[in-house]
């Protein structure tokens, strides 16, 4: 079992990040979470590499989610800290995709607004919150119809709006929790290509809870392997196929190692319960 | 192209009249209990047009109106100040049950006594009723507000009061037209029902009621189909702009 930190450092090819850095992004420290029948979160501590997608994987009812939920302010944490390059959540920018797109995006509001709604909620004069939008629509050559209003477009559209309204305010972290697990598997498919081609556009720290282990090791640069309750991280497995990743990655023998290992380690947390 | 479905709910009127004509023809039913269709509208038409009972009609409808908007104005928010906290309205809950079930009818004595005979009672009774459904449905639509649309709008930084004015009343909206709808038909109902017995000398629950006392069957039937029609009017009405302001409700 191996540590998450050191890791950072010693990954081949971090040197090659954009950012040029190779301090950690965010930094997980003694994070707590009990509720009534269960301790979630011990004393956890983990560091999140920055510019790199990172899967969260683990048993059912492990906290996945309450690890995202609790980085990202949604959840109060009994105890512990996470900080953003030093900087606590208020400090910073950050983006949040929800599984359920049906219930996070406003049905009163068109798609283009709802993309442009947190900028408005920051007090960007009108005529900027639209040049933004388009820019970003642009930048990430999405071709949906924006005047609609929500519940007329597809449901992989609508994850892919909530996604761009996560993105317009350029984040410094996005998280999505289990973004395509309402999706058919078409859809998936196609949101996942969508998903690389932002992240590989935009290069934003990425922290993805997904409950399937081929969408997390194909997607990730590392996926985090978690324990049973209380979560500890069983181990940060790297996975550094290059990008953009294809249909033909999935065939490599290092796609089908790391799938393998990472199963491996996942049926024997999941025996131990 | 019209579609043939849309003169569906034409048969159902056609029965009506057929058996209405068929009745009266054959005498089925004495026919001063039960006059024929074309007396009847006829004096629905004259009626409506230059009689009185166009002008009783509009008395009922201005009365049902006042009554509805003073209930909205005081229900609405009042309905979002208890649904934003569960804990205050599940304080009043039983309160507003109480008096949700209560028939307003059994308050005109104690309106009478607080107001008078006028409008004024008639009037607040029928906002009372009405005010109660209405604050009842914004509040469970304010309490129902999906958790996962209110956690959106705070995890992109939306204050409270963003979070209230941006979601939580957008999303109660359906409801509220709810309540706006079974609002206005109840104080219909009310209206009608003090037009006829709290000393009222115009409307059309009086006009019923007139009608009857001096044996006027056409004119009875005539102001029943008018306050029927005008039942059904408001709550079209109200349907319609529900769809233009509330488009998303049920999708």
């Amino acid at each position: 079992m191996s540590s998450p930190r050191g890791n950072v450092a010693t990954v081949p090819g971090s040197a090659f990040d954009e950012s040029h850095r190779t301090a950690p992004h965010v930094t997980i420290r003694g994070l707590s979470k009990h509720y009534t029948d269960a301790t979630i979160y011990d004393r956890f501590d983990l560091d999140i590499p920055r510019g790199k997608l990172i899967s969260v994987f683990g048993p059912n009812g492990c906290g996945k989610s309450t690890l995202i939920n609790m980085i990202a302010g949604l959840v109060p944490p009994d105890a512990g800290e996470v900080l953003f390059d030093g900087r606590p959540l208020s400090g910073i920018k950050f983006g949040y995709v929800f599984q359920n797109y049906r219930e996070a995006l406003f049905p009163w509001l068109r798609a283009f607004d709802n993309i442009a709604y947190p900028l408005k909620l920051m007090g960007v004069p009108l005529a900027e919150r639209n040049s933004r939008v388009e820019e970003l629509v642009g930048h990430l050559g999405v071709k949906i119809d924006l005047s609609l209003y929500p519940y007329h477009l597809s449901g992989g559209q609508q994850q892919l709006v909530s996604i761009m309204r996560a993105l317009i305010v350029e984040p410094e972290i996005l998280f999505l929790d289990e973004p395509f697990s309402a999706l058919d598997y078409e859809m998936t498919l196609f949101m996942r290509e969508q998903l690389q081609r932002i992240f590989l556009e935009t290069g934003t720290t990425t922290v993805l809870v997904s409950h399937d282990l081929e969408e997390a090791v194909y997607l990730s640069d590392y996926v985090l392997l978690l324990s049973r309750h209380p979560a500890r991280v069983v181990e940060f497995v790297p996975f550094d196929a290059p990008r953009p990743r294809t249909d033909r990655t999935m065939t490599e023998p290092s796609f089908i190692a790391t799938k393998a290992h990472c199963l491996k380690l996942f049926q024997r947390e999941v025996q131990r319960g | 192209m019209i579609k043939p479905r849309a003169f569906l709910p034409l048969i159902g009127i056609a029965i009506l009249l057929a058996v209405w004509t068929m009745v009266n023809s054959f005498r089925l039913v004495d026919p001063v209990l039960l006059p024929s269709p074309q007396s009847t509208f006829r004096t629905l038409w004259q009626g409506m047009i230059g009689g009185k009972l166009g002008a009783d009609f509009v008395k009922t409808v201005v009365r049902t109106i006042s009554s509805t908007a003073i209930a909205a104005v005081i229900a609405i928010p009042l309905g979002i100040l208890l649904g934003s906290s569960e804990k205050v309205y599940r304080s009043v809950e039983f309160l507003i049950d109480f008096f949700r079930s209560t028939p307003a009818s059994a308050m005109f004595p104690l309106f009478l006594v607080l107001f008078g005979v006028g409008d004024r009672t008639k009037i607040s009774v029928a906002a009372f009723g009405a005010a109660l459904v209405i604050l009842f449905n914004v509040a469970y639509g304010v309490m129902n507000a999906r958790k996962t649309r209110l956690l959106a709008a705070k995890v992109m930084g939306a204050s409270r009061s963003r979070v209230l004015f941006d979601v939580m009343l957008k999303e109660s909206l359906p409801q509220t037209f709810v309540g706006l709808r079974n609002g206005v038909s109840l104080a219909l109902v009310i209206i009608v029902v003090a037009e006829m017995f709290i000393g009222s000398t115009d409307g059309l629950g009086q006009r019923v009621f007139e009608a009857q006392q001096l044996f006027d069957m056409p004119g009875m039937y005539a102001a029943i189909f008018a306050a029927g029609a005008l039942g059904y009017a408001l709550n079209l009405l109200f349907l319609l702009i529900e769809r233009r302001f509330v488009h998303w409700a049920g999708r």
